[in-house]
C-alpha cells in the first residue's frame, strides 16, 4: 500500500532534484495547488498522476519558474523558485503534449533554434545536435520538415529539443498523448534509459502501463498529494480490483442503477461508456448485464478491462473522502467507522 | 542574449521563406490593391484652407472674400503679407488654396475688367477640383451680380464678365487623382499587411503550442518581440519599395522629396503598425480571429486617417481618434514625397512632428 503524506526521508537539495514545502497556488478563491510537499530524488523517473484539473499543470508551471507560488517554497536543482525563476528556466528541459515543434522548419532547424534559445555555446552546437539526432533515432532526417514526420518521430524530436542544452532535470507533460502504442513503448524505453543515465524526469501520464515503468508515483487530487510510493505498491492495489467497461443505450440510467449496488465500489461514466470498479472476483460481465437488464437498462456490450490510472484514482479518492468523513465524525465525538 | 534574439530572427526568416503563399501575398497584394483603388477612388471636399493676399484692401475686395467664405468651399485662415509668403504656405501645405487680389482691384472692377489670381495645390486633386469649380462658379455669380448692379437689372448676353478668376493648379496641373490617392494607399495597404502578419506570427505560435515552449525557455519577452518585429519590418520595406515602384511607373507619381527621409519615417510608422499587430495578437486565440481583428483595425484607419476625407471636416471625437491612428501621420508623410519640400511640410501638416 502506498504511504500517504510527506516522504519519510528528509528532502535535501543534494540528493533531490525537486523539493517543495507547502507549495500553494491560488487563483482568486480557487486553490489549484494546496500545500504540496514533493520530493523527487536525483536520477529518478517520477510519475506525476492525477485527473485533469487536479493541479498537475499548475504544479509543473510553478516548478518551471513561469508561475509564482502564492505560498510555500520550492527548489529545483537547488535553485530557489521564488528568487531565481529565470535560472530555473535555463536549467531545466520541458516538453508538453503539444510537442512545441515548428512544422515549417526542418528537424535540424528545430534543434538549432532551441540550441540558440538555450544559449548552447556556438562551438558545441553541431556536436550537441548530432548527439540529439542519434538519441532520438532521427539521423538522416535532418532535412525533413517537422510537419511531415509521423507521431513517434515528432514526439522524439520534441524530446530532443527539450534536451538540447543537456538539462539535469526534465518535465514531460503527457508526452505520449495521441501517439500509437509502438511509439509509446519506444519513447518510454528512451526516457527510462535517460533516467538510468542520471537525468531526473518528472512525467505526467494517464496510462497504467507507463506508470509502472516509473521509479516513484505521486497522486495529486484537488491540489493535494494524496498518495505516493513505488509502482509495485500501487500494483498491489490494482490487483485487488477489477474493472468492467460497458456500453448502454442510456448510460446515465445504467450508472445510477449500478451505483445502488453493494458489490460495486465505484461507477464512472465517460461519454456513452460506463466503467464499473469492484473488488477482484466480485463481479462478472454476465452478472452486471443481468443486473442491469433486471432494472430495465439494455446493455450493448460489457468487457472486463485493465484498470487505468484513473480507476486507481477513484479508489484513492474514495478512501480519501472516507478518511475525511471519519476525521469529522471523530471530531464530533461520534464512533467513526 | 544575442544568441536567443538571433535564434528567433533566423527562425522567423526561415518560416517566412517557407510560407511561399504568405510571402507572395505580402509582396503582391498591396500592389494589386493599389491598381484597383488607385483607379477607382474619387471624392468631393469642402473647407479648403485658404490664404489670401489682399493687396487692394478695398470694400469691393472684402465683399468678394465674404462671398468666398459663404460658399463653404474656402476657409480663409491665413493672411500672408506677400505673394512670396503665400507661395511658401502652399508649398508646405499650410494652405491648399491661395488668392491674390491685385492693388487696383476696385479700379479694375469699375472698368468692368477685374482679375483675381487663384492658386490651387493640386497634389490633392479632390480639393483642387472642388476648389477650382467653386472659384469658377463664384466668379460667374459675382459677375452676374456686378453686372446687374451697373446696368440696373438688364444683363446683355454678350457682356464680358467683369470678374475673372485666373485659376492655376500647382504641382499636379493635370489633376491626376493618382498623385494624391496612390501614396496614401501605399500607407493603408502597408498597414493592413503589417498588422495582420505580425498578429498571425504570434497567434500561430500560440495555436500550435510553440509559445508554451518559448514561455518556459529562457527567452525574454522583448527578445521574442524584437525577434519577430525585425524580419517583418524588412519584408514590409520590400512591400513598400514595390508599391513605390508601381506608383512611379504606372501611376506617374513623381518622387521629388527625400527618399531617405521617407524610408526613415516609414520605419517609425511600421514600428507602430507592428505594435498594433502585437496588440491584436494579445486579443485573439486563433489565426482567423487575429485576421478578423486586424481587419477591424484597418477600416477605421482608412476612414479616419485623412486618406479619404480631410480630418479638418470631422467632428472633434473622430479627430481625436484620427490622431491615435498611426496611418494618419503616415498619410501626411506619404503625401509629401511627390513635392520638393520636406521637413517644413511635415511639421505643419502633423502637429506631432
Amino acid at each position: 500500500m502506498p504511504s500517504s503524506g510527506p516522504s519519510l526521508e528528509a528532502p535535501d537539495p543534494e540528493r533531490h532534484a525537486v523539493v517543495t514545502r507547502g507549495l500553494t497556488k491560488r487563483f482568486g478563491r480557487v486553490v489549484a495547488v494546496d500545500h504540496l510537499d514533493l520530493a523527487v530524488r536525483r536520477g529518478e523517473l517520477y510519475g506525476f498522476l492525477g485527473p485533469n484539473g487536479a493541479g498537475k499543470s499548475t504544479t509543473l508551471r510553478m516548478l518551471c519558474g513561469i508561475l509564482e507560488p502564492s505560498e510555500g517554497e520550492g527548489q529545483v536543482l537547488g535553485i530557489d523558485l521564488r528568487r531565481n525563476p529565470e535560472r530555473v528556466k535555463s536549467a531545466i528541459g520541458y516538453m508538453s503534449q503539444r510537442f512545441s515543434l515548428y512544422d515549417d522548419l526542418t528537424v535540424g532547424e528545430n534543434l538549432t533554434f532551441y540550441t540558440r534559445v538555450y544559449m548552447v555555446p556556438r562551438a558545441e552546437r553541431a556536436a550537441r545536435i548530432e548527439r540529439m539526432l542519434r538519441l532520438g533515432d532521427l539521423v538522416g532526417r535532418e532535412r525533413q520538415l517537422a510537419g511531415e514526420l509521423s507521431g513517434g518521430y515528432r514526439q522524439r524530436l520534441a524530446l530532443t529539443c527539450a534536451l538540447v542544452h543537456g538539462p539535469a532535470l526534465i518535465f514531460l507533460d503527457e508526452p505520449t498523448a495521441g501517439v500509437d502504442p509502438v511509439s509509446r513503448r519506444t519513447f518510454w524505453a528512451l526516457i527510462r534509459r535517460l533516467a538510468d543515465q542520471g537525468t531526473t524526469i518528472l512525467v505526467t501520464t494517464h496510462y497504467m502501463d507507463e506508470a509502472e515503468l516509473c521509479d516513484t508515483l505521486g497522486f495529486i487530487y484537488q491540489g493535494r498529494l494524496i498518495a505516493h510510493g513505488p509502482p509495485a505498491h500501487i500494483k498491489a492495489e490494482t490487483f485487488a480490483r477489477q474493472v468492467i467497461e460497458l456500453a448502454a443505450a442510456d448510460p446515465r440510467a445504467a450508472a445510477d442503477a449500478l451505483a445502488d449496488w453493494d458489490a460495486v465500489e465505484e461507477v464512472v461514466r465517460a461519454g456513452a461508456r460506463v466503467r464499473v470498479i469492484a473488488a477482484r472476483g466480485g463481479l462478472g460481465t454476465g452478472a452486471v448485464t443481468d443486473y442491469l437488464r433486471g432494472r430495465g437498462v439494455a446493455v450493448e456490450w460489457a468487457n472486463e478491462v485493465e484498470p487505468t490510472v484513473e480507476d486507481l484514482f477513484v479508489s484513492f479518492v474514495d478512501r480519501e473522502r472516507k478518511a475525511r468523513v471519519r476525521e469529522q465524525l471523530r471530531a464530533l465525538g461520534a464512533d467513526g467507522t | 542574449m544575442w544568441s536567443r534574439l538571433h535564434g528567433i530572427i533566423v527562425k522567423e526568416f526561415v518560416q517566412l521563406g517557407r510560407d511561399r503563399l504568405a510571402l507572395t501575398l505580402m509582396l503582391f497584394v498591396p500592389v494589386a490593391m493599389l491598381f484597383i483603388f488607385g483607379w477607382a477612388i474619387n471624392t468631393d471636399v469642402k473647407h479648403a484652407p485658404t490664404a489670401v493676399v489682399d493687396q487692394s484692401g478695398s470694400v469691393e475686395a472684402r465683399t468678394l472674400l465674404e462671398a468666398l467664405a459663404n460658399s463653404q468651399y474656402f476657409d480663409v485662415r491665413h493672411w500672408p503679407r506677400s505673394t512670396r509668403e503665400l507661395t511658401r504656405m502652399i508649398d508646405d501645405g499650410t494652405a491648399k488654396v491661395g488668392i491674390v487680389i491685385p492693388p487696383d482691384y476696385a479700379r479694375q472692377l469699375a472698368r468692368g475688367r477685374a482679375q483675381v489670381q487663384v492658386i490651387v495645390d493640386a497634389s490633392d486633386p479632390q480639393v483642387a477640383t472642388s476648389a477650382m469649380n467653386a472659384a469658377t462658379s463664384l466668379a460667374a455669380a459675382r459677375s452676374l451680380a456686378l453686372l446687374a448692379q451697373t446696368r440696373e437689372g438688364t444683363v446683355l448676353r454678350n457682356d464680358a464678365p467683369p470678374l475673372d478668376f485666373r485659376v492655376r493648379a500647382w504641382y499636379n496641373p493635370d489633376l491626376v487623382s493618382a498623385i494624391f490617392i496612390v501614396p496614401g494607399l501605399i500607407g493603408a495597404l502597408l498597414m493592413q499587411t503589417t498588422v495582420s502578419v505580425m498578429a498571425i506570427a504570434i497567434v500561430r505560435e500560440r495555436e500550435r503550442g510553440t509559445l508554451e515552449a518559448l514561455v518556459v525557455s529562457p527567452i525574454r519577452r522583448w527578445e521574442l518581440l524584437l525577434g519577430k518585429i525585425a524580419p517583418n519590418l524588412l519584408v514590409a520595406y520590400g512591400q513598400m519599395t514595390m508599391a513605390l515602384v508601381v506608383a512611379h511607373f504606372v501611376f506617374d507619381v513623381p518622387i521629388r522629396g527625400s527618399l531617405v527621409l521617407l524610408y526613415g519615417l516609414s520605419a517609425v510608422f511600421m514600428w507602430g503598425t507592428l505594435g498594433v499587430g502585437i496588440f491584436v495578437s494579445a486579443a485573439s486565440r486563433t489565426v482567423p480571429q487575429a485576421m478578423q481583428l486586424s481587419f477591424m483595425t484597418f477600416l477605421p484607419s482608412i476612414y479616419l486617417s485623412g486618406l479619404l476625407f480631410p480630418i479638418e471636416g470631422m467632428p472633434p471625437g473622430a479627430q481625436w481618434l484620427a490622431h491615435v491612428i498611426p496611418l494618419t501621420y503616415y498619410v501626411v508623410v506619404l503625401g509629401v514625397y511627390p513635392k520638393p519640400v520636406v521637413m517644413a511640410a511635415l511639421r505643419v501638416a502633423a502637429p506631432l512632428f
